[in-house]
């Protein structure tokens, strides 16, 4: 091995490490080490001071090889690497030590945090010599992005990557875009109305030249990689040629079939089998639904829906499209599904009429939805007392652990509709605390306490419709302890509304793993970091963006989806990426083609070569995940920047110290 | 079929039919029933709050004399012993300090507890051993007609749940159904509290949710309720007349241990089922069904 000059650099980081770590000491044992020429600590190597202490000692002292105890790689190793390559020296003759996370956040006591940081470091001074120089990998860049879900979150990301010239392709899985806005009235604290302020962009999106809109079609598999990904797309038959589809509705008028619960109502009415789903939809372009379109399930029918559409848009013998299509970037922005409050049986949902679900609410305050805007129960009369449960499948063991975050605020938003529809009606809110954090979240919050609205603290144990007094006759009766007041109270109410947190969409692992990143524990789609990277996946080149990283509110949402958008045009405005070079290869000499490697891959990065009888990895698309290099009985594939030798010698320099 | 038997203290006074209903009962369906030697008092839930070490030690007592006895599981009538027999178990497993504070006293009077033994309700054993097949076999009164509201009580399912769903309860539909009764499902008092030992101290608050429970069954038209557990039973049924005192009532509602209606419909005598003891008559029960 020739010999090699290693500069060793401690970071302090504050008294993040040097309040646990004797940072001192640690510098004298590695001055000692085999092959280290010089030792320094410093106060913060992430500084510019910090770094240049690096460059000035490649370049003055003549440096080979350098070592940066302090924290995470995940966190820095991408600023120390760029340091080493500015001073001169190939980037990946530089290690990280992790002192701080593995170290000194999480041991008490300061000897055994000390010697504990020697063998970190005592580990990459060991394998240092061994590292070899690497080279990134560049590989070209397809310019286009695709936008999964069609709800503000996904037109918002797609109007303003649109705007700078990118094409995009916005897939949306329902026959329109929308999304949840589409459904609501009105928009917390400001009142504007929902469709008055998603209506414009809906229509700007459909009318976008640089847009090309893919509704009710799903994504069904993905290959590729940074920069060049390859999407399938199933474009589901509408069984109506949109190219002649005016979006008359005629169909929908004729159409027999005509109970069919609609999707866009919560089933609060009933739509046709040939369908529109609302007014306002983009495309607005009608679709007849498979399920329940008579000539589609084979039965009789007189096809009045044909004899109906002048320009002869119906084709019921249209199939499923596959589309192929190679993108950039990727930006998820799938959303939310309402958390289904039935399991809660406590509260009666589902049997005992009158009690709804906060979406079915937003329906019947709707002007447009199912009661014209007219705040009724059942039987078609006006509540004359409303209860409104908080926190309805949230922050609860059973259920979901998490606050949804936009509950309290939508709670407040319907107790003032119900205020202003209906004055006389008393509104009960009965909550856990009021989370009323946004930006005029709590004038609305003292607004709406002015407004004779009674707030109860307690969460509502139960909803029943069991009277004691002849008041409660005929009530819907609500069981809450007041835990201002101390005692437990019954309101006897004539609606009452759950609050309902919002949950992943019940595919959202399923569709994690289409595209290849994963899910939290609670199910919402994982950010790379949560807070530094929160629109990034661990897969580049693949975003995320609103409610299917977490719940949040429409100002949240819009405000993501424009990062998401700026990360995705800063990788698709370059005509290269450049990769890790820390990825895996396969000696072609040694491997015996057994294929083991080829199905193992999860990135589907090693192709077996039958003329050399041997698997090979796709450069591009490798991740260095490691995987082919532990499956391989012959130990053949072997991870640059991880080579057994480098890890082996790590592990004697732990030990030998 | 054997199985252990845990009676509980209420078994040998207040809740003496539900011990002879439940004899009389597994009589019918060949299962036979071994009576713990020398067991003691559960502590029931009330001294857990004010002793909880002595209460686990006391509790595990009587599951170290099962063990002496070579059995690994036991079966319990009572809510509360259920809750906290199986509670002690659950402690034991996951704190070994009150493995070891608890296998101290019992080392005191020369027994030691392993926490192996399973504490088995007896509405699980019909359901899920004896199994509802083999039960509606062996079924000749059915219940046709009859509106059973099944009450569960709070500590049936909660807080474990181990065999049944924590807040919606149903394997006593289920068993009733079985056996041909009108089975009220979606009775939503069904887990609701009795008051329980409120009733001695705070008889106000105990005889208010009672009056809850009996106004729910009269709404759904139960033609009797049905309880899994002594404390239960005699709230609902014994404390009637004093309900219908402060409350201006007039309920009349039969209320049986869920054994002695099933001993009923597996052909049992209501004499050997211990009916005449109720405070309430079962007489409209038994007119109510065929014979």
């Amino acid at each position: 091995m020739a010999e090699e000059k290693i500069g060793v650099y401690i970071c302090h980081c504050g008294t993040n490490i040097a309040g646990t770590v004797d940072v001192e000491e640690v510098t004298r044992w590695a001055a000692e080490q085999p092959n280290v020429a010089i030792a320094r600590e410093y106060k913060y190597m992430c500084s510019d001071p910090g770094q240049d202490l690096i460059k000035q000692d490649i370049k003055e002292n003549g440096i080979t090889r350098a070592v940066v105890a302090a924290c995470s790689p995940t966190m820095h190793e991408p600023t120390f690497r760029k340091a080493a390559g500015d001073g001169g020296l190939n980037p990946y003759l530089l290690q990280m030590a992790n002192i701080r996370e593995h170290c000194s956040w999480v041991t008490i006591d300061h000897d055994a945090a000390t010697e504990k940081a020697k063998r970190i470091l005592g580990a990459q001074i060991h394998r240092l010599p061994l590292n070899v120089p690497l080279q990134p990998i560049e590989v070209p860049v397809n310019p286009n992005v695709m936008v999964v879900g069609g709800g503000i979150a996904g037109i918002e990301a797609a109007l303003k990557l649109a705007a700078t010239g990118k094409k995009v392709y916005l897939v949306e899985r329902d026959p329109s875009i929308g999304g949840h806005m589409a459904m609501f009235d009105k928009t917390f604290p400001t009142l504007d109305c929902a469709a008055c302020i998603l209506t414009p962009k809906m229509s700007a999106a459909g009318k976008e030249p640089n847009i090309e809109m893919l509704a009710y079609s799903e994504v069904t598999q993905v290959d590729g990689y940074v920069g060049n990904f390859k999407v399938k797309v199933k474009k589901k038959a509408r069984f109506i040629d949109t190219d002649k589809c005016t979006g008359c509705a005629l169909c929908t008028e004729a159409c027999v079939v005509r109970k069919v619960p609609s999707e866009f109502d919560m089933g609060l009415s009933k739509r046709a089998a040939a369908y529109i789903p609302f007014p306002q939809a983009v495309p607005l372009r009608a679709t007849i639904d498979p399920t329940r379109c008579l000539t589609l399930t084979g039965k009789k029918c007189k096809q009045p829906c044909v004899a109906a559409c002048g320009p002869e848009a119906i084709d019921f013998e249209q199939k499923d499209e596959e589309l192929e299509l190679e993108v950039g970037a990727i930006i998820m922005a799938t959303g939310f599904q309402l958390w289904d409050p039935t399991p809660e049986t406590r509260y009666s949902y589902g049997k005992l009429d009158n009690v709804i679900s906060s979406l079915e609410f937003e329906r019947i305050s709707n002007a447009s939805g199912p009661t014209g805007g007219h705040i009724v129960c059942k039987n078609g009369e006006a509540p004359k007392s409303v209860a409104i449960l908080h926190c309805v499948g949230s922050r609860d063991d059973n259920h979901q652990e998490f606050c949804s975050r936009v509950c309290c605020m939508y709670s407040l938003k319907f107790a003032h509709l119900i205020k202003e529809h209906l004055p006389e009606t008393e509104v009960y809110e009965c909550y856990i605390d009021m989370r009323t954090y946004g930006k005029g979240y709590e004038e609305f919050y003292k607004r709406l306490m002015n407004e004779s609205v009674h707030f109860i603290r307690g969460r509502a144990a139960e909803v029943s419709a069991v009277a004691l007094s002849p008041e409660e006759q005929g009530e819907l009766v609500v069981k809450v302890e007041d835990t201002l007041l101390g005692i437990t109270r019954r309101l006897p109410v004539d609606m009452v509304i759950l609050s309902s947190g919002l949950a992943p969409r019940a595919d959202a692992k399923a569709t994690s793993q289409i595209f290849g990143f994963g899910c939290s524990s609670n199910g919402f789609f994982l950010e790379r970091h949560p807070k530094l990277e929160p629109v990034s996946t661990v897969t580049d080149g693949i975003f995320i963006a609103g409610c299917c990283q977490y719940p949040k509110d429409i100002p949240d949402t819009v405000a993501q989806a424009g990062a998401a958008a700026a990360g995705a045009l800063a990788l698709v405005d370059n005509a290269t990426v450049k990769v890790e070079p820390t990825i895996s290869y396969i000696d072609p000499e040694k491997c015996s083609g057994c294929h083991i490697c080829v199905g193992l891959c999860p990135h589907a990065a090693i192709q077996y070569n039958a003329e050399k009888d041997a698997a090979e990895v796709i450069e591009a698309a490798c991740k260095g995940c490691g995987v082919c290099v532990a499956a391989c009985g012959s130990g053949v594939p072997q991870q640059r920047g991880y080579l057994d030798e480098q890890i082996f010698a790590e592990i004697e320099g732990a030990l030998v110290v | 079929m054997k199985y252990l038997y845990f009676p509980g203290c209420s078994a040998e006074a207040t809740g003496k039919a539900y011990d002879i209903s439940t004899r009389a009962m597994m009589e019918k369906l060949g299962v036979e029933l071994v009576e713990l030697d020398d067991w003691n008092c559960c502590g029931a839930t009330s001294y857990f709050s004010v002793r909880e070490l002595d209460s686990f030690a006391i509790a595990a007592r009587n599951l170290a004399i099962a063990q002496e006895m070579g059995d690994d599981e036991v079966c319990v009538i009572c809510n509360a012993c259920y809750t906290t027999l199986a509670k002690t178990n659950r402690y034991m497993a996951e704190d070994p300090r009150i493995f070891e504070a608890v296998n101290g006293a019992l080392g005191a009077v020369g027994r030691s507890y392993d926490g192996k033994v399973k504490v088995r309700h007896i509405v699980d054993i019909l359901v899920n051993d004896i199994g509802l097949e083999a039960v509606t076999e062996r079924v000749s009164r059915r219940l046709t007609g009859l509106r059973v509201a099944p009450y569960y009580g709070c500590q049936f399912s909660r807080p474990m749940g181990s065999f049944d769903d924590v807040q919606l309860p149903t394997t006593m539909d289920r068993l009733f159904e079985a056996m041909g009764a009108d089975v009220i499902t979606d009775f939503d008092a069904k887990t609701d509290c009795c008051g329980g030992m409120m009733m001695l101290t705070r008889e106000d608050a105990a005889l208010r949710l009672c009056h809850e429970l009996l106004t729910a069954a009269r709404q759904y038209k139960a033609d009797v309720l049905v309880a899994a557990c002594p404390l239960c039973e005699m709230n609902l049924e014994g404390y009637q007349p004093r309900v219908n005192k402060t409350y201006g009532t007039d309920f009349n509602i039969p209320v049986m241990y869920f054994t002695q209606l099933a001993g009923l419909a597996l052909g049992a005598d209501p004499k050997q089922l211990a009916m005449e003891k109720q405070v309430v008559s079962c007489d409209p029960v038994l007119a109510a069904i065929p014979a």
